[in-house]
């Protein structure tokens, strides 16, 4: 455990990241995440941080030493896509059962299954995660891993981000250690060239790298390693040889990206595939890095042009929308999907931004939605956001998983923007595909059917025709309205809202 | 009998099982106001969270202590205790479900000292909210123990003890995790359909039915009552569905002497013409037209549809109960077990499962071993079998993630039974293969050097 901890004191102390440099050596100790308070937390733990930043690479077989729930409640759960191999979407783990950890068999057990799934599978490499409970008992994982790996000749990764460690972005951070440690810089590429790029912190969910990546190759950039989505061991095992690197998810990766520039001179930015003007930005920024370290200075008029084709084409697609979305509120809460720039193209075709989570936003992020006067908030209450939402003050939320069921039982329009979501929403062509989410969302014709009340309950219409009132032509009017014939309830209701 | 084989492998691939804790805090959600608590780390309540919601679509109660590295070492009652007081704050539950995980067990904590403490010291701050603590390792264990280790512990703990006055129209109804919100709609009303009040433990028809309240809660909304559950004694009988209810009847019939019923199954002709002729003697009513109308229904399922079932080979991967119900559905239909995988082998039903032998595995041992299979049985997770096998699946138990409405899905009684027969004959129609002169020429099978398929 000591490693560990001192491994946890290393990823505090992160000089590239702008809040940990704002604080002090003491506050920085403690890390990034505030204590949790019992019997009123949510998030994941540092174990599931490890395991989402590392099995999207898909042709590793990743171990989970723990007893079941670790793997066995979690696996295949989440929506990154991989354009070949699929062996990462198979669940590994050695299932500890308590004759196991009370005999202290834990290290032989995992060993073994080492073994088999070298056999089985003969995977490049095998990633092994240890949980609380293998920490708890003491298990040697690396001295394991080590052993193995000699013993069959394979890359045995141990991932050491047991869940008591932390949160989920602790573990983010940690199995970057893993992979600095263990993985990149272990295999020597022999096709290196001045336009490969790495792009770290991608997830390729829903398989949206798919609409960047044609965009590079029409520069002639090659990622060299997209960690992780959809991306193969030798990739990440080579990756040091990138001429540069992008940055996309911030929180998660940061010390990664730092930690390249450092041992094998990568220089790399902050960047987002998220809204137009970010995407914009990005690709530029990819290419005056790679003339830095010495591309021909010539493929930077080519991505300009590349730039003003595909933006006037993107800008196009989005006016479209215009006319359905203009003035359309809206609440953004989500620690996933953060970037201005998607709150930037929204509003640009007149959507309004009556909310904005930002808990996980950076300084700048803040500022720049800040000067926009936009309702910001660190995080709402539950209670607080199912009331604002039924009381109709926003048209549609946008956020994870976890939030939907306040907007769909505040009946309230809702698209998932995190990882479980199904639409691809990177580059150009996915801002105009989440805004056509959005505008299919909204104008759903379930909305008016939902929030209408059943049509007893319904007291104006009761008391215009009291039932008592027995004349020949009321009965048939009332009639008439329970038929559907006259559309006085729902289009009461639709103004309401 | 069953051969049952037990687990060789070091790696288990392809998990089948979820973990016991959340089978102890799904029976938790079956009671009205309650929130469930799992004594561990986040993420234990994070994964088991992500894999409620993404199974029912609803939001679920379910609360973390929050333990970390230093409690882990320094122990986890302060947690514990925080957490509860925090939920009372917070919420007003009218029940705590505590479920520990397998780090504070790993540990050896005295939970049920720790509560017992914190109930003393804080009964002020805790009145009218019960706490109950099952002890759910996840190093052993699945779904099955996890829920009836819940309920035992909520008859334990809650139901008044002592022999009473029996209300002779009272039935207490314990049943198994398998049976989904609309067979516990359904089971209720065939009891009511008797002039018989069913108490239902626990109750998910009331609470995770999938409804739009119009206020915003943070415990479940319906289910069964506390009160309920504390005058489960004056029931006149208890009817157990599944051999995993056993213990939790067992349990209530000590403390008040209430006698039980166990069924293995409530699915297929001859269980449910047990369950209904049970409730005539119960209740001394003749059974209505509509129940006969409905038998006669199921039988004419049965002749219509045995056409499709006749000589299939099945390959069902589930808990041992669940396995135990659709193995004798599928073989009282005519079609054969070729492969029965599940979690444990602590549960006395398997014996009677009609399969050859049942591997206690997970997905890759079903995978291994439905090779020539007409149907997969199991859940979601069995889809990438499915389609590296090329063999359909009917999705059933938990988790089921990738389809919608299975919380609603009948499959006990007459009725139920009939609906099944229907879905599984119209997976076998849609999947049938259309005959071609290859497969058809009386040549063609002599060539390979095993004789005949």
């Amino acid at each position: 455990m000591s490693s560990l901890s001192a491994k946890i004191q290393d990823v505090f102390n992160e000089p590239a990241c702008d809040k940990n440099c704002g604080k002090d050596a003491k506050a920085r100790k403690e890390g990034c995440s505030k204590p949790l308070t019992p019997g009123a937390a949510a998030g994941g733990c540092a174990f599931d941080g490890a395991k989402i930043v590392l099995q999207p690479i898909t042709d590793v077989a990743h171990l989970v030493h723990a007893p079941l729930a670790c793997e066995g409640n979690s696996w295949d759960n989440r929506g990154a896509a991989s354009s070949g191999a699929t062996l990462w979407r198979t669940s590994f783990t050695t299932d500890l059962t308590e004759l196991d950890v009370v005999m202290g068999q834990g290290e032989r057990k995992l060993f073994k299954a080492i073994r088999e799934i070298k056999e089985a599978y003969a995977p490049p490499a095998i990633f092994v995660y240890s949980t609380c409970v293998t920490a708890l008992i003491g298990d040697d994982i690396e001295a394991v891993c080590k052993r193995a790996g000699e013993k069959f000749g394979l890359a045995v990764v141990p991932v050491n981000a047991p869940g008591l460690a932390g949160s989920k972005n602790l573990g983010n951070k940690l199995a970057a250690e893993a992979l600095l440690e263990h993985v990149i810089g272990t295999v020597e590429p022999d096709d290196a060239g001045p336009y490969d790029i790495n792009i770290l912190g991608e997830f390729n969910l829903s398989g949206e790298f798919w609409l960047v990546k044609p965009l590079l190759d029409r520069l002639g950039i090659r990622v060299r390693a997209c960690i992780p989505g959809d991306a193969r061991y030798l990739d990440v095992a080579s990756a040091h040889r990138a001429r540069a690197a992008m940055m996309v998810c911030s929180t998660a990766l940061i010390n990664l990206a730092r930690k390249m520039e450092e041992r094998w001179d990568i220089p790399f930015f902050e960047g987002s595939f998220y809204g137009i003007t970010d995407t914009s930005e990005a690709l530029r920024n990819i290419a005056e890095l790679l003339v830095k370290k010495g591309a021909d200075p010539e493929i930077l008029a080519r991505t300009e042009t590349l730039i003003a084709q595909e933006e006037a084409i993107a800008w196009k697609k989005l006016e479209a929308y215009r006319r359905r979305l203009q003035g359309k509120r809206l609440v953004l809460n989500t620690g996933g999907v953060k970037s201005w720039s998607i709150v930037h193209a929204l509003m640009e075709i007149g959507i309004e931004i009556v909310g904005t989570s930002v808990k996980k936003s950076t300084l700048e992020d803040k500022e720049r939605i800040k000067q926009d006067d936009n309702h910001m908030f660190e995080q709402m209450a539950a209670r607080d956001l199912y009331a604002m939402l039924s009381e109709g003050k926003a048209d549609i939320m946008l956020s994870g998983g976890r939030t939907q069921f306040i907007a769909l039982k505040a009946k309230t329009p809702w698209l998932d923007i995190n990882q479980e979501r199904q639409h691809p929403y990177a580059g150009y062509d996915g801002m105009v595909e989440l805004v056509r989410q959005i505008d299919l969302a909204i104008h759903n014709p379930i909305w008016r059917q939902v929030r209408e009340p059943a049509p007893w309950d319904c007291q104006p219409a009761m008391k215009d025709e009291p039932p008592s009132t027995t004349s020949g032509t009321a009965s048939l009017h009332a009639l008439k309205k329970f038929t559907g014939t006259t559309p006085t309830i729902s289009a009461s209701v639709e103004e309401t809202r | 009998m069953t051969r049952i084989l037990s687990q060789t492998k070091s790696a288990s691939v392809n998990p089948l099982k979820s973990s016991q804790p959340l089978g102890a805090a799904l029976a938790f959600l079956g009671i009205d106001g309650a929130v469930p608590l799992f004594h561990g780390i986040q993420g234990c309540t994070s994964f088991a969270l992500v894999l409620f919601v993404r199974h029912f679509k609803e939001a679920i109660p379910l609360q973390t202590t929050a333990m970390d590295e230093v409690t882990t070492i320094l122990g986890g009652s302060d947690n514990l205790e925080q957490a509860i007081l925090n939920l009372k704050t917070r919420t007003n539950p009218k029940l705590i479900g505590v479920c520990t995980t397998a780090l504070v067990e790993t540990r050896g904590e005295d939970c049920a000292g720790d509560i017992a403490d914190i109930r003393l010291k804080r009964a002020e701050e805790l009145a009218g909210t019960e706490i109950v603590l099952a002890n759910t390792p996840d190093f052993s264990g699945a779904i099955e123990q996890g829920w009836a280790k819940a309920v035992s512990a909520m008859i334990e703990g809650m139901t008044r003890p002592g022999e009473r006055a029996r209300q002779s129209k009272k039935i207490a109804i314990l049943p198994g995790w398998n049976l989904t919100v609309a067979d516990i709609e359904h089971l209720r009303e065939m009891v009511e359909g008797f002039g018989l009040n069913p108490v239902i433990l626990p109750d998910v028809s009331g609470s995770l039915d999938g409804t739009v309240p119009d206020w915003w809660v943070t415990t479940t909304y319906g289910g069964t009552s506390v009160e309920d559950i504390r005058e489960l004694g004056a029931a006149a009988h208890c009817i157990a569905i599944g051999e995993h209810m056993r213990h939790p009847a067992e349990v209530l019939q000590k403390m008040t002497g209430v006698p039980y019923v166990l069924f293995e199954s409530l699915t297929g002709l001859k269980d449910a013409d047990r369950f209904v002729s049970l409730l005539s003697v119960i209740s001394g009513e003749s059974v209505p037209a509509s129940v006969r109308r409905r038998r006669a229904q199921l039988q004419d399922a049965l002749l219509d549809g045995h056409f499709h079932f006749g000589g299939k080979k099945i390959a069902i991967a589930a808990e041992p109960d669940q396995l135990y119900q659709l193995a004798t559905f599928f073989t009282g239909m005519g079609s054969e077990i070729a492969a029965a995988v599940t979690t444990t082998d602590m549960s006395k039903v398997l014996e009677r499962v009609p399969a050859a032998s049942i591997q206690i595995g997970d997905l890759s041992d079903l995978e291994a071993l439905a090779g020539g299979a007409d149907l997969l049985v199991t859940h979601s997770h069995g889809r990438q079998a499915s389609q590296r096998l090329g063999i359909p699946l009917m999705r059933v138990g938990f988790p089921v993630f990738d389809r919608l409405g299975s919380q609603h899905k009948l499959s006990i009684l007459y009725q139920g039974t009939r609906d099944l027969v229907f879905e599984v004959a119209n997976m076998f129609q849609a999947n049938r293969h259309a005959p071609t002169p290859e497969k058809l020429d009386p040549f063609r099978k002599r060539e390979t050097p095993d004789g005949p398929r």
